[in-house]
Order: C-alpha cells, then structure tokens, then sequence
C-alpha cells in the first residue's frame, strides 16, 4: 500500500470517524510524523486530505497573509494561524476543513458584546470621518455639517 | 518568593470533599486580543504588550482578588513544572521562554494563561463532577476580561483561535476520569472508540500524549464550532455521566466474578505503599489508584480518597524535588517518594471487608 502523500510504502493506518462519516488513510512513517500523526489533539484527517489536494492545485499553496507573513505552507506543517487576517486569507482552504472537524460551521456560542459594540463604535467614527473629509474636500459643507453632528452626537453618546 | 507562593497557595490540600470516579472537571476557553497577530507569529514586543494589557485588565478584578501574576520568564525550571503537575499550566506553556504569564486566583481554581497557544487561555478547574459551576466562573471572568479589550471575533466563525481545532466557543471542558474498571475489565477501549465517535476525546492524565497511569483519564469535547456552550458541555456531562454508570457496573462486576483477587491486590498494593523504600511515580500511581478503588468500595474510610487525591500529585517527580528543596536525580526521587508514601500510608487499618459493596 502506498503513502496517501508521497510513493513510499504506508506503515501508518488511520481511521477516524468524523461526523458519523468514516475515513481512512494510509501513510508512511516520515509523512505520519510531519502531519503530527503521533499528536492526536490537534490531528484531523481532514487536514491530511486537504494537504494532498492542495498540491495538485497551485493556487492554494502560494497563498500568503500579508498582515503576519503566515504561508500556506506554514499552516500545513504546523495546523496553526497566524493572526486574525488569516482567517480571511485562508478561508477557501479553511472551509472544508472546519465541516470535517466540527459539529457547524456557524458560531452559535457567545457573543463578546462590550468588544463589538466597542468596535463598532470606533468603525462608525472612522467612516464618518472620512465622508466628513470628503464632503470637505468636494466643497459639500451642507452635508459635511451634518456629518459633523451627527460625529458630535456619536462622540457624546459614548461618553454617557 | 515563589516558592512562599507555592507555600500559601500551592499545597495540594484540598478542602473541597472528593468523590468517586471523577476527579476535576475544567473548563478551558482560548481568547485572542483584536490587532495583535498570535502568539506563535508574534514578535517580543508584541507578546509583551499583549502580556501587559491582558495583566493590566486581570489586576482589578475583583473575582481575581489577592490573585498572583507571575512571569514565565522568572520562573525557574522547577517552579514551572510544578505548575504543569499541578494542572495549572500546560506543559506548552512552561516551554516558552518570552513574554508569557500566569494568573492564579488565590483559591486556585482560576489560571489565566497568558501568550501560550492564544493569547489568553482563561482555566477554572474544581475537583468533582461540577460543570455548571466551573463553566458560570470562566463565562463570568470572560466577560469581565472582555469589557476591557477587544477580542479577536467573527459573527460567522466566532472566537478566533491559532488552531482552528479551538474556533468558534474556543471552549475545552473536560473531566479527570478515575476509571480502573473499565481498564482492568479491558473494556477502556471499546470506551474510547465509542465516545470519540460522539466528538469527545480521551487522553492521559497530563493531557496530549501522556499516558493513562493510575487508570486516570482526561476526557474533554472535541468540537468547538457549531454548537453552544451549553450545548457542548450538557453532550460532554451526558457522556460522562454514562462512563460513571459504565465504570460502576465493570467495578460491580469485577467484585463479583473474582472478587478475591481483586481484594488481594488492593491490599498488596497498601502493603506496598506502607512499607516501600524506592518507588517510581508510575509504580506509585498505579498503587494509589487502587486505594482509591478501595475506598470507593468502602473498604477503607472516606479520607484516604482524598489522600490519594494530593498523592497523585505530590508524588510526581517536580512535588518530590520541591519538598526536597533541591533538585534531585531520579533514584533519589524514588527513594524519597517511598518516604513520602510510607508516612502517609503508615497507619493505613485493615481493609473492612463488610462494608465492601
């Protein structure tokens, strides 16, 4: 039997049953250890299919995050992103692998409603500014009054 | 001064009553802070700002009040690993070398990892089967946490985490499982095979990799996206529950079919425990655990289950060294763990077998 990654002699013979879905996969011992086959927590066969299919595909392993320097092939070999943007730049390779690995693909648990709300607040301010700017720079001081205010009444609200 | 720290907080005395087949239960959550990348792609100033930030926000709390911070870094090899026999950090954590932290509640229960896979890992463990408590404590100082900074967090995929086997709840719980029926009647992997089916792992008892020594068993939710808190944890609390009527029913059993043999190595295993003068810690655990079987059958009294509860603990290779004020080789350490054992064990009575149900 040969190795699912490469042409060598598959030692290594792993089932899991993900989902109620049974898979299978054979692999040899170097490939075993590279895709942590000896750390069962953080080990999905899903991850070892997606990394077979990904190289047939060149597009997926070029794939870079810009924000933290994270390379596809960083996240094959070590089953870890780099920062928030990752999700973002990953997310067609992510997809797949999270229906495999979990019981959705949705949140449905908590909402960090301080933080978003927080967050939110400092979007809104960042994009009424700069229509605010632009209204300024089109010479449209009509609306770029009502940008102030409504900038204003934001800014007080957050204070209460 | 940490070792004053390990004095006034670290005994493993535990007041709290021990009961049987379940040991502690944890619950875990991973948090990320929003504009900062994770620990593993972070530069040193970057992990030291998050450490800041992340202390800065833990130190008036009143949940966390008394509590101690304490920097990986000032940590020497010996504390650290203490910290890992005593389940408050994992072994990852006492690998890195910059930037990361603890803090520890003054009760113990609670420790805030700080840049070890995610930037917080928020842990609140107590000894029993006690989900609905642990799990109220870690929402609570999550909460807490989170109205003062911002977390990394998608509507669609929740809580970022580095590893997405942690997405979504990023929510660990999980059970430290006394579970030596099943394993002497070899049924602990037919166990195995059918709750990994349901989404739920099994593990040793210091996690990933670690071996079943003692029959203990760490048993926690595999999936973290998809699902609710509450939904997970009530799945995990309903498996577990059932591996408890499992356990019970082997342990009935095994009395049952040869239930003289099964008294005979309980009691070697006190006569061991009483009289040794070189033991290892699995040799040890392996003991204790049969002492702790005892007392489940009421052949010994209610005390030595918590006894051998702190035993667990004080006879791992870091708790040795520590009580010995140095470090020590290792066949040093099974002479003192021996000492230890022999003390503590030394006016263990007679097995009542009356009581044995």
């Amino acid at each position: 039997m040969k190795c699912h990654h490469c042409d060598k002699q598959a030692t290594v013979h792993l089932t899991q049953i993900l989902n109620g879905q049974m898979h299978k996969m054979d692999l040899c011992e170097s490939c075993a250890q590279a895709n942590g086959v000896t750390n069962p927590e953080n080990l999905s066969i899903g991850t070892l299919m997606v990394n077979k299919e990904d190289e047939t595909k060149s597009p997926a392993g070029k794939m870079v995050c810009e924000s933290c320097g994270t390379t596809h092939q960083d996240f094959k070999k070590g089953g870890r992103l780099g920062c928030e943007a990752c999700y973002h730049v990953f997310r067609p390779i992510l997809d797949p692998l999270l229906e495999g690995m979990h019981a959705g693909t949705q949140h449905l648990g908590k909402i960090p409603s301080a933080s978003e709300s927080r967050v939110q607040f400092v979007q809104s301010v960042e994009t009424l500014k700069k229509q605010l700017f632009n209204a300024i720079e089109n010479e449209d001081f009509e609306k770029a009054a009502e940008l102030r205010d409504q900038l204003k009444a934001l800014e007080n609200e957050a204070k209460v | 001064m940490f070792h004053d720290l390990l004095n006034k907080f670290g005994s493993s005395k535990n007041n709290s009553k021990s009961i049987p087949v379940t040991l502690s239960t944890r619950i875990r959550l991973a948090r990320n802070l929003k504009e900062f990348p994770f620990p593993g792609k972070a530069e040193e100033v970057q992990r030291r700002a998050v450490l800041c930030k992340c202390m800065d926000a833990m130190t008036d709390m009143d949940s966390l009040k008394e509590s101690t911070s304490l920097e990986v870094d000032d940590l020497s090899e010996l504390d650290r690993q203490i910290l890992v026999e005593k389940h408050l950090i994992s072994p990852e954590l006492s690998q890195v070398d910059e930037g990361s932290g603890i803090v520890l509640s003054s009760d113990r229960n609670c420790c805030v990892m700080i840049n070890e896979e995610d930037h917080l890992r928020i842990q609140v463990l107590q000894p029993g089967l006690e989900f609905e408590k642990v799990w109220k404590r870690a929402d609570e100082l999550d909460s807490k946490i989170e109205s003062l900074v911002n977390y990394a967090y998608d509507c669609e995929l929740g809580f970022l985490t580095a590893c997405p086997t942690n997405l979504g709840t990023g929510l660990r719980a999980s059970a430290m499982m006394h579970l030596p029926g099943l394993v002497m009647s070899k049924n602990m992997d037919k166990v195995i095979n059918a709750v990994n089916q349901l989404g739920i792992a099994v593990r040793g008892l210091f996690g990933e990799g670690s071996d079943a020594s003692g029959s203990i068993f760490q048993i926690s939710n595999q999936q973290t996206l998809g699902e609710s808190e509450a939904a997970i944890i009530a799945r995990l609390n309903e498996t577990l529950k059932n591996i408890v009527r499992q356990e019970n029913f082997a342990r009935d059993k095994l009395m049952q079919d040869d239930g003289l043999r099964l008294i005979d190595k309980i009691s070697r295993a006190l006569g061991i425990l009483k009289s040794c003068h070189l033991i290892q810690s699995s040799e040890s655990m392996d003991l204790l655990s049969l002492v702790r079987l005892a007392t489940d059958f009421n052949m010994l009294p209610e005390r030595f289950r918590s006894l051998t509860d702190r035993m667990f603990i004080e006879i791992q290779p870091g708790h040795v060294q520590f009580s010995a004020g140095k470090p020590v080789d290792p066949s040093d350490r099974d002479r003192l763990r021996a000492e230890l054992l022999r003390k503590e064990f030394r006016r263990s009575p007679q097995l009542n077998l009356e009581g044995a149900s």
